[in-house]
């Protein structure tokens, strides 16, 4: 088997997991156990544990409707300069333009509504592929 | 207020709640509801509002744990009280600068300095 290669998603690691919050959490130590293996620093592997947390987190709630017979499907690739990650759900998908920005003032005060933002944030690369249903997050090896 | 199985600490100082984290995560959303049931309890259940919320054992939070901040602060508010933070540690305090939290809630470096407040 091909070392994975975080340029060829042909290679990439795969871990499929029930659409609950509690399988959710499950692929996020064997991940940052691949990157600690790769030397990422503590800044990056924080930046990767919350983009990873904010993007399950979608998929079960949002993704997937809180439907436990759906399912997530993780793959991900790391190496010592970049680890990528992308998270697909078996939900009918979504326009990530459409989701407001948490930060305006009239929304400050909204309990929910950050992940992606989130997301953006920490990762180097956020892309939405299939309408929204995948998401495609890549962090450079960087502190 | 403290048992093996409960997520926060409850002590009062000069009639300020003070709840500290007793989780180094606040993070995936199972953990932030029963989280966030234990904060209400704490909030509704001692007399006075004003509360300071320490978050020197906390190393980790995430998105869901923000929400559950928000909804405490609407309850104290509506208690007539104050809610402030302390002791975020730089990377977690980034967190609230992104999302511009640190202008809804008042943060403060230590929790003396906030308890001196309030």
């Amino acid at each position: 088997m091909a070392k994975p290669d975080p340029h060829n998603e042909d290679t990439f690691r795969e871990i499929q997991v029930k659409s609950t919050l509690h399988a959710a959490k499950l692929p996020e130590k064997t991940i940052l156990k691949d990157v600690e293996n790769h030397g990422f620093g503590p800044e990056t592997t924080f930046a990767i544990k919350l983009a990873l947390e904010e993007a399950m987190t979608n998929a079960v709630r949002h993704g997937n409707a809180n439907d436990p017979d759906k399912s997530i499907r993780v793959r991900f690739a790391v190496s010592n300069e970049c680890a990528v990650i992308i998270v697909r759900d078996d939900g009918p998908g979504f326009d990530p333009d459409t989701v407001p920005d948490p930060t305006a003032p009239d929304r400050l005060s909204q309990p929910s509504g950050r992940g992606i933002m989130l997301m953006g944030a920490y990762m180097d690369e956020v892309k939405y592929r299939d309408n929204g249903r995948e998401v495609y997050m890549l962090k450079k090896n960087g502190d | 207020m403290t048992s093996a199985d409960t997520h926060i600490n409850v002590k009062d100082s000069n009639g300020v709640r003070v709840i500290e984290f007793c989780d180094r995560k606040i993070l995936d959303e199972l953990s932030i509801s029963e989280l966030g049931g234990e904060l209400n309890s704490a909030v509704d259940s001692q007399s006075g509002a004003n509360t300071l919320l320490d978050f020197k054992n906390v190393e980790h939070l995430s998105s869901a744990a923000l929400g559950m901040l928000i909804t405490l602060d609407k309850r104290i508010k509506d208690k007539k009280g104050v809610l402030k933070l302390s002791n975020i540690n730089p990377q977690i305090y980034e967190v609230f600068k992104i999302t511009r939290l640190n202008k809804l809630f008042e943060i403060h470096e230590s929790a003396d300095k906030a308890l001196a407040s309030f």
